[in-house]
């Protein structure tokens, strides 16, 4: 695990150069538990296996997805995410369309629960997918989210 | 930056419910200049960290795909009216920012 981490940082550094070089981020700075590999994957499977340890998360009627049906404007698409399975140590919200799908995942501590909310852009129509880490397993639910006008410009 | 954090936390029952908003551009690094076709950089929050008691209860982990000015809810047990919620984010850039609230 540590040495995977490592991996990725290096990665990240060589992806980075150019800010290093200009001296605007030391090694200190780069964020040690910053999933890198999980974020710049462009498969839905690729980010999961990398995130969670596996690639097809269980569906789960525990976790509740709260967002438009239609979004009219695809760079700011409110989402909430609530579940009551137990023992929860993390969240992390996709959108299926992106092109790097994994948006944001919530490591929950103590005494945390099963609640986050959060606004997201979405380049297309496409599922919100929730996943839900426990100690038992990986869980996950979605929920097909319209978009009108895509909010990952260019 | 102090004050790039707009947060806001309240204790209903035995549960805090923090509401924040940061003031941050999150550049995914793929939209384009409209003028010069360039890529703008990107440059959004890779972190955000919030501890109530000296405890983190969370720690969410972004992409440039959280939309601009990020909005970030969340829900905790433990803490009591006047405790005090800090949340602190940083950067693909290492930038940083961070506040603290009393929880009301």
């Amino acid at each position: 695990m540590t040495d995977t981490t490592r991996r990725t940082l290096l990665k990240g550094s060589i992806a980075l150069g150019t800010l290093s070089a200009a001296g605007l981020l030391s090694p200190r700075l780069l964020l040690a538990d910053w999933p890198e590999a999980a974020f710049t994957a462009k498969e839905m499977e690729k980010a999961l296996q990398d995130l969670v340890g596996t690639a097809q998360p269980t569906a789960s009627d525990k976790i509740k997805i709260k967002a438009p049906d239609i979004a009219e404007n695809g760079a700011v698409v409110p989402i909430t995410v609530e579940s009551d399975l137990e023992e929860i140590e993390s969240i992390s919200i996709l959108a299926s369309g992106n092109a790097t799908p994994l948006v944001a995942s919530f490591q929950l501590g103590e005494g945390a629960i099963g609640f986050v909310s959060t606004r997201i852009k979405m380049g297309k129509t496409a599922d919100v997918i929730a996943v839900v880490k426990t100690a038992e397993g990986v869980y996950s639910t979605s929920k097909n989210v319209k978009v009108t006008i895509g909010g990952c410009g260019g | 930056m102090a004050s790039s954090i707009k947060i806001r936390a309240k204790l209903r029952g035995d549960l805090v419910e923090v509401k924040a908003l940061i003031s941050h551009p999150m550049e995914t690094g793929l939209r384009k200049d409209k003028k010069t076709g360039e890529l703008i950089p990107a440059h959004f929050i890779q972190e955000v960290v919030a501890k109530a008691n000296g405890k983190t209860v969370m720690t969410a982990l972004w992409s440039g795909g959280v939309s601009k000015n990020p909005y970030i809810a969340f829900k905790f047990k433990g803490a009591n009216k006047g405790d005090e919620v800090e949340l602190s984010w940083k950067d693909n850039k290492g930038e940083t920012g961070s506040t603290t609230a009393k929880i009301k």
